[in-house]
């Protein structure tokens, strides 16, 4: 039986990692996602499936957290906001560093440093392109939806063993904040020891047995030579990943001779957007990239021919867009629309910028 | 050769190296006291039969590479955040038996608030806190546990509190946590104060094994290369300058 219920979309990340049989959660308040760890508090998982859920002195020792927990080979789970993941950064490449799974969630507001506490898409280069130091990347989910925050806490943990790589679900606070229609997902177990054992004895800190050697988790490495041989796995790593796993949705493009490229919330906004311009006759559609990384490049490339123009729209002062142009090779035009700072584009401007900046463009 | 294959037998063997130890080189210096307290541990390790249930964590520092010499499960933590990493291990293994091993820059600079709310929080966990009053790994820098007057190479002249404040105690403020039930302070430098370190371990271990909270055992320790003294001159030098300022002994056994 589906179960359905309203919620908002940081509620139903707690909710959805209880469900998934997530073994830990470790969190600092920040706002606009403080929900998340709230509801955990109020749901008392510990007693239900024996969650462990915890209030850190910091981001820094949350994320480091589940650096520990992640390295048993644990399903762990952290969220913050934006000037709270800066502070995670460190232990995050850590993670990308030592090849553990874990799921992060920025539920973004505007930056830089303390900036505003309303929604924003200004984190993009951070938890695309790297944040912390080094050569790594993470698989970066893009919720458009309540739902979609369900859903993602549960392909983010898969993929995170998948591939062995942290995975950050990217929201924003107006899908962390706002409440819609979900359906839940069925309880499953979490792992007993013996299956963590079974599928990831080989590398996990699960104690050391007689019949194999000690497990290291580190991102240590001394030798220049086996180190760069390192970065060369993680780079194959992230290959595979990108042939593999690209996520888009495609929104009224059969006849579109315009696009609007844009994930999360603006994505939301465009769907609007594209409404009011077919109905003054503008063939417009949608590419909605889901996963930012990998990123659906191949995808776009295999849309050019349709197209007079391409509109990138997010929350940002031109991010994403930069991703955009690298896929298109200046075949058309591209330009970037934006509001930020904690504001959200009406629909109207979105359209606004289409004629004035593509369709109208010299 | 006859001879000694005669003295070579079990009931001649006075002393072996504990089977925790691996027969990786260590990557010490001569004198330091890392090769000491591992040896301790190991030793401690293999005495309970706990080799399958420890999971040690270390630190960014000289010991970073701890995880070469005890034939355990590891975990690499960042500079400061074992004690973090360790709170993980110890809330979701609560059946394992975890460490966290630290030198002073890592435990009472970077990571001062790491420790003090795991701490706090009374974490099922040991915590073995090498201070040697330096950055060793580094070459030598000042650390918050350097000694007024003491100089390194980023306090050349010697350390001036006036301009970088007092060497931190952290082991007095540890013991003022209720989480902690057993701090003490240590050395390693004598057959008999190796064996009273071995008996702290010791209790540490068995009190984490009852499940009593955080055991904090500080090591006042050597540094000979970036103290520039020999392994031998160290160790007096400790005695002479460093246990006057850290006191040896229990600060709290409950």
């Amino acid at each position: 039986m589906a179960e359905y219920r309203l919620m908002k979309g940081n509620e139903v990340i707690a909710e959805a990692a209880i469900r998934f049989g997530c073994d830990g959660y470790f969190g600092y308040p920040i706002t606009p996602q403080s929900e998340i760890m709230e509801t955990l508090m109020l749901r008392k998982p510990w007693e239900e499936t024996g969650m462990v859920v915890l209030q850190a002195e910091s981001e820094v020792a949350a994320i480091n957290m589940v650096y520990g927990g992640a390295a048993c080979g644990k399903k762990v789970l952290t969220s913050s906001s934006s000037p709270g993941i800066s502070l995670k950064q460190e232990g995050i490449t850590y993670i990308a560093g030592a090849e553990l799974p874990c799921v992060i969630v920025n539920v973004v507001r505007g930056g830089p440093g303390l900036g505003t506490i309303q929604p924003a898409q200004s984190d993009y280069f951070q938890a695309v392109k790297g944040g912390g130091h080094g050569d790594y990347r993470l698989i970066v989910l893009a919720p458009a939806s309540v739902q979609e925050m369900n859903d993602f806490v549960g392909l983010g943990f898969d993929l995170a063993f998948k591939y062995r790589n942290p995975v950050m679900i990217l929201s924003d606070g107006v899908i962390g904040q706002m409440m819609e229609k979900v359906q839940l997902g069925d309880f499953k177990p979490r792992w007993t020891d013996a299956e963590i054992i079974k599928m990831h004895g080989s590398w996990a800190t699960t104690g050391k047995t007689p019949d194999r050697k000690h497990n290291i988790i580190t991102s240590l490495e001394l030798d220049s030579y086996r180190q760069e041989k390192f970065n060369h796995k993680l780079t194959a790593k992230y290959k595979t990943i990108s042939e593999n796993e690209v996520r888009f949705e495609e929104i009224s493009c059969e006849d579109a001779e315009y696009l609007f490229i844009a994930y999360g919330s603006s994505s939301r906004i465009c769907q609007k957007a594209i409404e009011l311009a077919r109905a003054k006759g503008i063939k417009v559609g949608l590419l909605r990239p889901i996963t930012l990384f990998p990123y659906p490049t191949k995808k776009i490339q295999s849309m050019l021919s349709k197209l007079k123009g391409i509109l990138a729209v997010e929350m940002s002062a031109g991010q994403m867009v930069e991703d955009v142009r690298l896929a298109v090779e200046g075949k058309v035009p591209v330009e970037h629309f934006g509001r930020f700072g904690g504001v959200i584009p009406t629909p109207n401007e979105v359209v606004q910028a289409l004629e004035e900046q593509i369709i109208k463009r010299k | 050769m006859a001879e000694i294959n005669e003295i070579i037998k079990p009931e001649n063997l006075v002393y072996a190296k504990s089977k925790v130890l691996t027969d990786n080189v260590m990557s010490y210096c001569p004198g330091c006291t890392h090769g000491v307290v591992h040896k301790l541990i190991a030793e401690v390790i293999e005495e309970m039969d706990i080799q399958e249930k420890t999971i040690g964590v270390c630190p960014v520092g000289c010991s970073v590479l701890a995880y070469n010499f005890l034939d355990i499960d590891w975990q690499q933590a960042a500079h400061g955040r074992a004690p973090a990493v360790a709170t993980a291990v110890a809330r979701l293994k609560p059946e394992k038996i975890v460490f966290a091993y630290q030198g002073d820059g890592d435990l009472a600079s970077i990571g001062t608030a790491e420790i003090i709310h795991a701490c706090n929080r009374g974490e099922n966990m040991v915590v073995i806190f090498i201070n040697n009053g330096i950055y060793g790994m580094t070459g030598g820098q000042m650390a918050p546990t350097t000694l007024e007057g003491m100089p390194t190479s980023t306090s050349p002249y010697g350390r001036d509190i006036k301009m970088t404040g007092h060497p931190l105690r952290i082991t007095e403020l540890i013991a003022q946590l209720p989480g902690t039930n057993f701090v003490t302070r240590q050395a390693a430098h004598t057959p008999a104060s190796v064996r009273k370190c071995k008996k702290a371990i010791r209790k540490a271990f068995d009190n984490v094994a009852a499940k009593k909270g955080t055991s904090f055992i500080e090591v006042v320790s050597t540094c000979s290369s970036g103290w520039k003294l020999s392994p031998v001159k160290s160790n007096e030098w400790m005695v002479e300058h460093m246990f006057p300022f850290y006191k040896l002994g229990d600060l709290k056994d409950e």
